[in-house]
């Protein structure tokens, strides 16, 4: 058993493409690392800004966006939204200090099997190298710290 | 018949909220026929001690505005619970952390360094922080301690209401003291349940907003001093970042009527889990642009996502503060 941190991410697929480009990276036997938990949605478009920070929040290292390639949403333009959407959480996501590439953004096509899973290798690689998030540990019981300081002093 | 126990108090926050009470003009006769004041500091002389003296449960109404920003914040908060029976977070900061929950970009030892170190106004040449602990020949002297975290009243203490507002508006302050005078007289029966959010409307701010409001898209974003709005149209439709849209109503729409877009003090609508996400989700979905990477660059202009989309909502966020 290696102990070399397994980071969690979590991975929100339009059900049109690259939830089919996962698909055919299975079926195709390619091989990438199982740390990425997929949550198919409609469409990139209907991931808000709210699924991402909850994800990070509940303990995900990483978050991965993948959706049709501008101009084949099967809903016309909501990969257009997400393009917009996109950029702005990323600067939010930078001004509450986190690293830049924690979260990424990737149109990955039904066909692009071998894409999806060279996104997913590099994506777990980088946050491998980032280490984990800990969202939740940062918050501890500051009140508890006054009283051990007045029992001290 | 005695009167009812009315208690108020100011945490962490700038005092408009006790303004705002006082804003209901002549029913604050009402307030003073039906409740005797019994702590209350911004308007009577009474002490913590006065407070630690009380039973249980013995102050019928407290009104706490202020967010939980250091150890005696977070004292009188759980000092105030243990003593009342309806405990409301009264304002935005006790609901949502408000302005002050901004701090959560930094911490505790980034504040003070600013105040007292680092900022170009400053004459401190030796340096001199506060000390939490300082002796003095008549004794030790003590201040609070400051927190790296603003916390809402909420994740401090069990809250039995939440009425947000910077400040809560005169009307909603009025109709929500109506129902308790009536609900104390007749008994516990008809208060709203437990952890409702009161003196609000259903829906959101755009639904109160009078202006005439199309298809929304945006291809840049304006700030209101760089231009002179239409006084009919939409402010988001002109390019204004207006947080009605996820907004909860109750305000009457106050802002938005003179020209100045909802900054969203009155919180999250109902259902919704993180307003400043929801919000920066909306104003991206409406840039208009005929390319992903031009949508992708004028989205990304917003100068300052956290203090625009979060301004009051910060402490109450999703992920509450910045990493530390």
């Amino acid at each position: 058993m290696s102990d070399q941190f397994e980071p969690r991410l979590i991975g929100f697929l339009c059900r049109w493409c690259s939830y089919n480009g996962a698909d055919l990276a299975g079926t195709s036997r390619l091989k990438y690392p199982p740390n990425m938990v997929p949550i198919k949605t409609n469409c990139s478009g209907r991931v808000d800004a709210t699924h991402l920070l909850k994800a990070l929040k509940e303990g995900a290292d990483g978050v991965l966006i993948a959706g049709c390639h501008p101009g084949d949403c099967h809903y016309v333009n909501g990969n257009y939204r997400t393009a917009g959407r996109f950029p702005l959480t990323e600067k939010l996501l930078e001004q509450l200090g986190l690293e830049h590439g924690r979260v990424r953004l990737e149109w990955v096509s039904a066909a692009e099997g071998d894409k999806f899973a060279r996104v997913v290798t590099e994506f777990t690689e980088e946050i491998r190298a980032l280490g984990p998030l800990g969202w939740g540990a940062q918050f501890r019981d500051e009140s508890a710290e006054v009283v051990e300081e007045a029992v001290s002093a | 018949m005695s009167k009812f126990k009315f208690a108020m108090y100011w945490a962490g926050s700038c005092g408009g909220c006790e303004i705002s009470v006082l804003e209901i003009e002549e029913k604050i006769l009402e307030v003073d026929a039906n409740f005797d004041v019994v702590f209350w500091p911004v308007a009577a002389d009474f002490k913590y001690k006065d407070v630690e003296g009380y039973d249980d449960g013995f102050i019928d109404l407290c009104l706490f505005n202020g967010c939980i920003r250091n150890s005696e914040n977070e004292y009188v908060a759980k000092l105030l619970r243990q003593k009342s029976k309806v405990l409301v977070a009264f304002g935005s900061c006790a609901t949502t952390g408000g302005i002050p929950g901004l701090a959560n970009v930094a911490n505790a030892q980034e504040i003070k360094d600013l105040v007292y170190r680092d900022n170009p106004s400053l004459d401190n040449p030796d340096g001199v922080y506060p000390q939490e602990r300082y002796t003095v020949p008549e004794g030790e002297l003590e201040l609070p301690h400051l927190y790296d975290t603003v916390k809402t009243l909420g994740q401090t203490i069990d809250v039995d209401y939440f009425m947000p507002g910077c400040p809560p508006e005169a009307h909603q302050i009025a109709a929500v003291l109506d129902v308790v005078i009536a609900a104390l007289k007749k008994g516990k029966g008809a208060l709203p349940a437990k952890g409702a959010t009161i003196g609000v409307a259903p829906k959101t701010c755009c639904d109160e907003c009078k202006r005439v409001k199309e298809e929304k898209k945006i291809s840049s974003f304006r700030r209101i001093w760089e231009f002179i709005p239409d006084v009919e149209q939409c402010l988001l439709e002109q390019g204004v970042i207006c947080m009605g849209p996820a907004t909860q109503a109750g305000c009457g729409a106050r802002c938005t009527t003179v020209g100045m877009p909802c900054r969203g003090c009155y919180g999250a609508p109902e259902g919704v889990l993180d307003q400043g996400a929801k919000m920066l989700s909306t104003v991206a979905s409406i840039v208009d642009a005929p390319t992903p990477a031009e949508i992708a660059e004028i989205a990304a202009s917003v100068p300052d996502p956290v203090g625009t989309f979060y301004r009051f909502g910060l402490a109450d966020s999703l992920l509450r503060r910045a990493r530390v």
